[in-house]
């Protein structure tokens, strides 16, 4: 295949699939629709080059199969069809973009959060369900019903094909953006399996970040979230060495940073902060810039980030985000204190970061002994291959 | 238009449990729900069923026209039983998920939207 062809279908896919789901309100014959249309694209563009607007191409042929398969399958979607042929020139009513209602309703709260993420990647990023499957590490069938599944809950239960009110959009916003956020993390910091060599979900999810940005670009937590993800993903190639072994943030090679894209996440947090709606993706955004503007580990302002995970606890209560503080409160006021803020965390016993953050602070105050044991527990939690071998060489350097 | 079943689950009822006042005060909350969804044109039907002690399941083992057996009691034995429902026209389910919110039950327990089958009528 023409990697041009194959790179306009995929780019053009998500926005053709979108709009033709909106027409016909049905995730399955929207999609084997465009994939018929996909077929005839290939012969077509393959021999007399891609038109000029290959979305608009697509969605009509995509639109004709989506008429045919209708007329075709029963007497019953004959109304169906005729309105779908009524509409004359697919265009996206209130300019609002279809891709935007269709990730509203792919992250609808009446579906659970796997199948929420499952059907973002299926239906705006054109991934198929074997690599969503092999992501997530669970098997191809289980991923195809999951899928499946929510398609069918959203015809059956009648899931709306919109953009939530502004009045609802607060509520219904965060569904969205935690679903970007945990594709990336996925991607990022996989939480099992092996460290590297999945589709990059990192990638999809800035991408899909980016196109939801696009899309709202006076929302501050959209921004938020963005900048955090590129922050974050400008520390990738630093973070494991030549052996593909975890190198901690404080040791790595900040000029293997990329520079430009933490600049790009500041600019990103600035224009976010101008909105004066502060949320939680721009604060820990915020937090990613200052980790990432830093000359090293000791230049970096950690009064700061305490402030700003203080800011963030209020904001979004959680364990992990005081786990997070702990480490920070140690850099600034010692380790004891880190041990007094970590002490209030429970219920995380389940996550190796919890064990690792107490070990080290245990290793810093001198308790060795207690610092084994710490690291003994986060053995025992489920983590990636390469995080498993950096908690086995800690515990092996506090015992030589 | 779609119609949604509000299925109004709460905690078992059990003698003597909750002050007049208390009864009193619910029902105002379901009359208001009443008056409002009602108003709206929402409400397509629906009823209050008695307490779980006199249900009875039916189940018919071996296929049709098997052994029919009659369990005393609901289906599953939960602290959160069915108390009574609301057939809901709504246009989504957004709509249908606004006005549960608005039931009674959903502060006291909880409210189940199952959308509801719609048959062909014409063939």
């Amino acid at each position: 295949m023409s990697p041009d062809v194959a790179e306009t279908l995929r780019i053009e896919g998500g926005r053709v699939l979108a709009t033709l789901i909106r027409l016909t309100r049905d995730f399955q014959l929207a999609e084997d629709a465009l994939q018929e249309a996909a077929v005839a694209a290939l012969e077509g563009w393959l021999r007399n080059g891609v038109p000029d607007n290959p979305a608009a191409w697509l969605t009509t042929v995509a639109r004709n199969k989506a008429l045919d398969r209708m007329r075709r399958e029963s007497s019953r979607r004959m109304k169906e069809a005729e309105a779908l042929a009524l509409v004359p020139e697919p265009t996206e009513p209130n300019g609002i973009d279809d891709r935007l209602r269709l990730m509203f309703t792919c992250c609808h709260p009446a579906l659970s959060p796997p199948a929420r993420v499952a059907l973002t990647l299926r239906t705006i990023s054109g991934l198929t369900t074997q690599e969503i499957a092999r992501a997530f590490l669970v098997s191809d069938a289980t991923m195809g019903q999951r899928i499946s599944r929510a398609k069918r809950k959203i015809a059956v239960a009648n899931i709306p094909y919109r953009v939530p009110e502004d009045e609802e959009l607060s509520d219904r916003l965060p569904a969205v953006l935690a679903v970007v956020y945990l594709i990336f993390t996925t991607g990022h910091h996989p939480p099992y399996g092996s460290f590297t060599g999945r589709v990059d979900m990192a990638e999809e999810a800035l991408r899909l970040g980016r196109t939801l940005m696009e899309l709202m670009p006076d929302e501050p937590e959209v921004l938020g979230v963005v900048a955090l993800m590129i922050a974050t993903h400008a520390r990738r190639d630093a973070r494991l060495d030549a052996d593909g072994d975890i190198v901690l943030l404080a040791d790595q090679d900040r000029t293997r940073w990329d520079r430009k894209a933490i600049e790009e996440a500041g600019d990103l947090v600035d224009r976010a902060l101008r909105r004066r709606r502060p949320g939680p993706y721009q604060v820990q955004a915020a937090i990613a810039c200052l980790h990432g503007l830093a000359s090293s580990d000791a230049e970096t302002d950690w009064r700061q980030i305490v402030d700003l995970y203080r800011i963030l606890e209020t904001m979004l209560p959680s364990g992990v985000v005081r786990t997070n503080r702990a480490v920070a409160e140690a850099k600034v006021f010692g380790p004891d204190e880190g041990l007094r803020v970590l002490g209030e965390v429970s219920g995380l016993e389940e996550w190796h970061l919890y064990w690792t953050t107490d070990a080290e602070l245990r290793r810093q105050v001198g308790d060795l002994s207690a610092a084994a044991l710490s690291y003994r527990k986060a053995l025992r939690c489920e983590m990636n291959d390469a995080d498993r071998r950096l908690v086995e060489q800690r515990l092996r350097q506090l015992d030589p | 238009m779609p119609k949604y079943a509000a299925l109004l689950y709460g905690p078992a009822e059990t003698e003597g449990q909750g002050t007049e006042e208390d009864w009193a005060h619910t029902m105002d909350e379901y009359n208001e729900f009443g008056q409002k969804a009602g108003a709206a044109g929402v409400i397509a039907g629906g009823e209050a069923l008695h307490d779980t002690p006199t249900a009875t399941t039916v189940r018919v083992e071996g296929g049709k026209g098997g052994e029919v057996i009659h369990t005393d009691g609901p289906f599953a034995e939960t602290k959160e039983v069915l108390g009574g429902f609301y057939l809901l026209d709504c246009a989504d389910l957004d709509e249908a998920l606004q006005w549960a919110a608005q039931i009674p039950a959903a502060w006291h327990g909880k409210v189940e939207v199952r959308p509801v089958v719609e048959f062909p009528q014409d063939q």
